[in-house]
């Protein structure tokens, strides 16, 4: 692909064509109008919102929620993944507790995190760390499985200890598999905090979204999950330049068709 | 007293069935600092666990090697193995520079112009110009050499080498065994070299030790004296060149089959 991605023309304006049939939609529909409201006064909403500072508090409590949750989660999982992908006998032993953990939806934890927690801080970034947890520590087991025998055994011949095995060769060997997990780890979070926002919080976007909800003010409401969306995509963006950055050799390599 | 020395060494595994396999039966040898020795043997013959033991990264099952009068029982300090699967070997997401610089790293070089000698050694194997290139971007024949500085750069005392020129073309196999020769000559290090490639040996070494099939033993050990520099067309072409390699020849091919 292009590094210098042409600009999508055609997107925009599908997305552009799109608006402004909501805007005029819910115009024209009085009925409508009343779940929908135009696209026009939501962001006018949001605008408001945004100046009087009325969202931007629930905005930072579940930023920093978001980034306890996640960083938490990332390192637990990847310590633990390093040490499960190492020692096949360790792995074994949790094989079928993770396997039956992991398909569960996790926000089926909840009620489990409420009631050993309560409904404060805590919890909600207690079931954002488990959540996201599955997918950093799966991909970071079999990036460590999936290191070359001989990658390790050049590390041992050169004479490095195992600390230093670890560090500089599978750590960086297993990154790829790793910053997979913690791309899908990053949604999860996002998506934990927001429930567990709704389901108990007093704070928060989830919060916010919810309870605009119940006061039938529906721009407002709008205004959060826009909020909610924008928050996401620019996380993902965030990580993405990031990743682009550090793992440049692994990109390469798969331009080029090599393992 | 000899830099390497193996006294009595065998290996036997298990296999997944429950069957003891001896691959190596019992080998000794012992190898002078700054000689150039190579085992020569046919595929399978456990060659590489042959290796991997005197590195120290496989537990002989019985016997023991002795690095400049200590006994191996992990990797030594002063000795480095060449894998020959450099595709395997070499750190992809270290550049050219970034995989011999690990070899001056590795034994604790830090210093201001550690970076100055990982040039130097990348100039010496022929890369200049590919410093910043990253492994995968090389050809095989390239990768390898940036796989031989990273090695001299930990500067071994000995320097084991797994076939490490099996998996190249003819062409780019002799212009590598020159520059390996030439780095030899230059850097006085030993070089304990494994290949079934009868001529490779012989255009190499100093010394041969023929192995046996499995279990392998040594069976043959020959002196050779070609003069040095060698050189691809006049070594391969004199008289003698052709007998020792019969001579070989015959001891691998008249073996019993197992």
């Amino acid at each position: 692909m292009n590094p210098v991605s042409k600009f999508n023309w055609p997107g925009w304006l599908a997305f552009s064509v799109l608006l402004l049939l909501w805007e005029t939609a819910s115009r024209a529909l009085p009925g409508l109008r009343v779940y929908i409201p135009p696209i026009s006064q939501i962001l006018a909403s949001l605008g408001q919102l945004l100046l009087s500072g009325a969202i931007t508090n629930h905005l930072t409590v579940s930023l920093v929620r978001f980034v306890e949750g996640y960083l938490l989660a990332a390192a637990i999982a990847v310590s633990l993944g390093i040490i499960l992908g190492y020692f096949h006998y360790l792995h074994s032993l949790l094989e079928m507790l993770i396997e039956l953990l992991r398909p569960m939806p996790s926000v089926a934890i909840i009620p489990v995190a409420i009631l050993t927690l309560g409904l404060g801080d805590s919890m909600i970034v207690a079931v954002t760390v488990y959540a996201c947890l599955w997918p950093i520590l799966i991909n970071t087991i079999d990036g460590v499985r999936n290191i070359e025998r001989t990658l390790v055994d050049t590390g041992r011949t050169f004479g490095l200890s195992a600390g230093r095995i670890l560090w500089q060769i599978i750590l960086p060997g297993a990154s790829p598999y790793i910053v997979t997990g913690l791309r899908i780890g990053l949604s999860i979070a996002l998506i934990l905090v927001t429930t567990a926002e709704m389901v108990a919080g007093s704070k928060g976007l989830g919060f916010f979204i919810l309870d605009e909800e119940r006061s039938m003010n529906s721009s407002n409401m709008y205004a959060g999950i826009i909020l909610v969306a924008l928050l996401g995509y620019m996380l993902n963006r965030g990580f993405v330049l990031l990743e682009r950055k550090t793992m440049k050799w692994r990109h390469g390599m798969i331009a080029r068709g090599a393992r | 007293m000899p830099i390497l020395e193996v006294q009595g060494l065998s290996k036997s595994y298990r296999q997944a069935g429950g069957e003891m396999t001896v691959a190596i039966g019992n080998i000794s040898c012992r190898i002078e600092a700054g000689e150039f020795v190579s085992f020569v043997g046919p595929s399978g013959c456990g060659k590489t666990t042959l290796l991997m033991s005197i590195a120290g990264l496989l537990a002989p099952t019985s016997g023991r090697v002795i690095v400049k009068g200590q006994e191996v029982v992990g990797p030594p300090p002063n000795l480095v193995l060449l894998f020959q699967e450099y595709n395997k070997s070499l750190f992809a997401w270290r550049s050219v520079l970034g995989n011999v610089r690990f070899g001056l790293e590795a034994r604790g070089d830090h210093s201001a112009d550690a970076e100055t000698k990982a040039r130097a050694l990348i100039d010496l194997v022929g890369l200049r110009g590919f410093e910043n290139h990253y492994p995968w971007e090389l050809s095989g024949g390239m990768q390898q050499r940036v796989a031989i500085a990273r090695a001299l750069a930990y500067e071994p005392e000995v320097l084991l080498m797994d076939e490490p020129f099996g998996s190249l073309d003819a062409l780019t196999r002799l212009d590598l065994e020159d520059t390996l020769l030439r780095l030899w000559a230059e850097l006085k290090t030993t070089i304990l070299f494994i290949t079934h490639d009868i001529e490779e040996a012989i255009y190499l070494s100093d010394r041969i030790w023929v192995l046996s099939r499995r279990p392998s033993e040594i069976v043959q050990e020959l002196q050779i004296h070609f003069s040095r520099p060698r050189n691809q067309v006049t070594t391969r072409t004199e008289a003698r060149f052709m007998e020792i390699r019969n001579d070989i020849y015959r001891r691998i091919a008249n073996q019993d089959a197992p």
